[in-house]
C-alpha cells in the first residue's frame, strides 16, 4: 500500500519491464497502461513475449527490471505480499489447467473457500450461478476430463471469475481448441466484458481482438512496437513491422 | 493380420464381383467396394435410418469365429504345458533321493497341527505392528518427500537432511538397521527409552520404510505438471495450500500402486522383528522348530504370511487397473 489508488488512474501499469530467461531477452522494455473496465489485447508472433508479459503481471515470473503497479500499488516491490496480489488477478491459461482430481464445482470453489474464507454453501451457490450463466450448469459434478475442450475452458474462466478479481488475464485461451469450439469461449469473454471486467488478453484471433478490444498492443522482440485503438492498429498500422505481421495473418486467412 | 487377409481372400466372390467394375483397382479400392457390397443389408434398397436393425455382416461373423478358434487353441496349449510342468516337477521332487526325509521334516501333519494355533497367535502381533508402522511410514515418508521438494536457500538444511536420510536408509539393509536399533538402543541404557523389542523393531521398520515411501511420494510430487502449481498460485493459494490441495492429492493418487507395493513388503518384513526376540509368527515357529528339530512350523508360518499378503496384492492390482481405466483409452494395445 505504498500509494493510494488514484481515482481515474490506470488499473495496471507497467514501466520499463525487462525479463530474460538465461541469454534470451523476452521482454526488453515494456510500458503499458490498462484503464479500468477496458480490454487490452496483446498480439504478435509466437515468442514475442505476450505470455511472459501476462505471467509477469501476475507475479508468476519475477521481472528483472522495471516496475508494475496494480491499483496504484507497486507489486514488483520485494516487500509486497505476492499471494495477496494474485488474489486480485484472475488468470485463464491456454491449456485450461483445471485440477484433474477435483470436480468442476470443487475447482471453482477451492480458492473462494481456502483463500477468501467464503463458506461452502455460499461458494457453491455463487459457482453454480456462474456455471449456469455460462451454460455449464449440468456439468458442476463432472471431472474435467469428461468435458470437451470448450467446456473445460469455460469452466476455467468461471474458476478465475469466482474470486471476483479486479483484473482478468487471458493467455491464448482459444489456441488449444478445435475451431468449432472457439466461438463458445469467445462468447463468454464478450459477456465478461459486458459486465465491466478489466481484461488483458493475448490472442491469435485477430477478428475477435478487433471486435472486443479498447486497446491493441503489437509486441515484437520484447517491446510493444505499436499501441492504439483496434481501428488504428488493424486499419492503419503505423509501423512497417506491424503491417508485415498483419499481412501474414491475412494470408493465413485469420483476419 | 495374415489370418485376416487370408479370410478376406476366401470372401472372394462378393468382393471380387464388386471390384470388377474398377479396372486396375488397388487394395484400397478393392476394400472400398467390399464395404459397399450389399452383403450387410440382404433386403437391399432400404435407406439406412434410425430404426434400421443391425445385422452382423458375414465378415464380422467370420472374424469372430476365427478369434474363438484361436482362443480355444491358446487355452489348450496353456493347459497342456501347465500339466506337463506340474508332472515333471512332481516327479523330480518325489524321485529325489532325500524326498522321504524332507517330507518328514518339512511336511509333517501332526507338527503342522501343533504349530498352527501358536503361529497364528504370533501373526496377530505382525498384523498390529503392520497397521501401526504402515500409518507412521506413510506420514513420515510424505513429510520427508515434501522436505526434499522445498525450494529456496532457506530450506537448504531441511533438504540436505531429508536427502541424507533417504540416501542412508534406502541403502542400509533392513536386517542391519533392525539389529542396530534393537540391540544398540538398549545397550545405551538411556533413561526413559524403551528396550521393548517390539517397539524398537517397529522403529527400525519405520526408519527404513519411510525412506522408501519418501522416494515414491517425491516421484509423485515431481510428476505433477508445473502448470498445476501456476494455476493454483494464480488463484491466490499460498505455496502450502497449493501443496496440500493441488499437488499432494495428485501425487499420492498417482503413486497408489507403488505405495501399496511397499505396504505389502512391510507387511511381511514385520517378521524380521523376531531377531530381537519379539514373539510374532516367525518367532513362534522358531521356538517349535528349535524344540522339535522339525521344520514344518516354518512352512505353516510361510503359508500364513502368503495368505496374508495375497489379498493386499490383489487389492493393489485392482487399484492399478482402476487407475489405468480412469486414465483413458489405450485401445486394445
Amino acid at each position: 500500500m505504498s500509494e493510494t489508488p488514484v481515482p481515474g488512474g490506470p488499473l495496471l501499469r507497467m514501466e520499463s519491464v525487462r525479463k530474460t530467461f538465461g541469454d534470451s531477452v523476452v521482454l526488453r522494455d515494456v510500458d503499458l497502461e490498462v484503464a479500468p473496465h477496458t480490454v487490452t489485447t496483446l498480439i504478435g508472433a509466437s515468442g514475442s513475449g505476450k505470455s511472459t508479459l501476462l505471467r509477469c503481471a501476475n507475479l508468476l515470473e519475477e521481472v528483472d527490471d522495471g516496475a508494475i503497479w496494480l491499483d496504484g500499488e507497486e507489486i514488483t516491490d520485494p516487500v509486497t505480499d505476492q499471494d495477496a496480489v494474485r488474489r486480485r488477478i484472475g488468470v485463464v491459461f491456454q491449456a485450461y489447467n483445471l485440477f484433474p482430481h477435483m470436480t468442476v464445482l470443487e475447482n471453482i470453489t477451492l480458492a473462494p473457500r481456502r483463500v477468501h474464507g467464503v463458506g461452502r454453501a455460499e461458494a457453491e451457490a455463487h459457482a453454480r450461478e456462474l456455471l449456469e450463466r455460462l451454460g455449464l450448469g449440468a456439468r458442476a459434478g463432472e471431472y474435467p476430463d469428461r468435458l470437451s475442450g470448450g467446456q473445460q475452458q469455460r469452466a476455467a474462466i468461471v474458476r478465475a471469475l469466482a474470486v471476483r478479481p479486479r483484473l482478468l488475464l487471458l493467455d491464448e485461451i482459444t489456441a488449444a481448441l478445435d475451431p468449432e469450439l472457439v466461438g463458445e469461449v469467445l462468447d463468454v469473454v464478450r459477456d465478461v466484458k459486458a459486465d465491466g471486467m478489466t481484461m488483458v488478453l493475448a490472442t491469435h484471433e485477430m477478428g475477435f481482438a478487433r471486435e472486443v478490444s479498447d486497446q491493441v498492443c503489437f509486441l515484437e522482440d520484447g517491446v510493444i512496437l505499436e499501441r492504439g485503438t483496434p481501428e488504428q492498429v488493424f486499419g492503419d498500422p503505423r509501423q512497417e513491422r506491424t503491417r508485415r505481421f498483419l499481412g501474414r495473418i491475412v494470408e493465413a486467412g485469420r483476419l | 493380420m495374415t489370418a485376416t487377409s487370408g479370410r478376406r481372400a476366401e470372401d472372394g466372390p462378393e468382393g471380387e464381383t464388386a471390384a470388377e467394375g474398377a479396372p486396375g483397382g488397388g487394395v484400397l479400392e478393392a476394400e472400398v467396394s467390399e464395404e459397399g457390397a450389399p452383403e450387410r443389408d440382404p433386403a437391399g434398397g432400404a435407406t439406412p435410418g434410425r430404426n434400421e436393425v443391425y445385422v452382423p455382416s458375414r465378415r464380422r461373423i467370420e472374424r469372430e469365429r476365427h478369434r474363438r478358434g484361436r482362443a480355444r487353441r491358446s487355452t489348450a496349449v496353456a493347459a497342456l504345458s501347465t500339466l506337463v510342468t506340474a508332472v515333471v516337477l512332481y516327479l523330480v521332487v518325489v524321485d529325489a533321493p532325500g524326498w522321504p526325509r524332507t517330507k518328514e521334516t518339512f511336511f509333517d501333519a501332526s507338527y503342522a497341527r501343533e504349530a498352527f494355533p501358536k503361529v497364528l497367535d504370533g501373526l496377530w502381533l505382525n498384523l498390529r505392528l503392520f497397521a501401526v508402522c504402515g500409518v507412521v511410514v506413510l506420514l513420515l515418508g510424505t513429510l520427508v518427500a515434501v522436505a526434499r521438494t522445498l525450494k529456496g536457500p532457506v530450506y537448504w538444511p531441511v533438504r540436505a537432511l531429508a536427502t541424507a536420510y533417504t540416501d542412508f536408509f534406502r541403502g542400509l539393509p533392513l536386517i542391519i538397521c533392525l539389529s542396530i536399533v534393537v540391540f544398540g538402543v538398549p545397550a545405551l541404557q538411556l533413561q526413559g527409552v524403551t528396550t521393548d523389542p517390539v517397539l524398537l523393531g517397529g522403529a527400525g521398520l519405520v526408519l527404513t520404510y519411510s525412506a522408501y515411501v519418501a522416494e515414491v511420494v517425491r516421484a509423485g510430487i515431481e510428476s505433477v505438471h508445473p502448470s498445476q502449481r501456476a494455476a493454483a498460485r494464480s488463484l491466490g493459494l499460498t505455496a502450502r495450500q497449493t501443496l496440500r490441495h493441488v499437488v499432494l492429492p495428485q501425487a499420492v493418487r498417482r503413486q497408489v500402486p507403488p505405495l501399496l507395493n511397499d505396504m505389502v513388503s512391510l507387511q511381511k518384513d514385520t517378521s524380521l522383528v523376531s531377531i530381537g526376540g519379539a514373539v510374532e509368527a516367525m518367532r513362534s515357529a522358531d521356538v517349535i522348530v528349535g524344540r522339535s528339530l522339525n521344520y514344518t512350523a516354518y512352512i505353516v508360518a510361510a503359508l500364513l504370511f502368503v495368505a496374508l499378503t495375497v489379498p493386499m496384492t490383489r487389492f493393489t492390482d485392482w487399484v492399478t487397473a482402476r487407475t489405468d481405466r480412469h486414465r483413458g483409452q489405450g485401445g486394445i494395445v
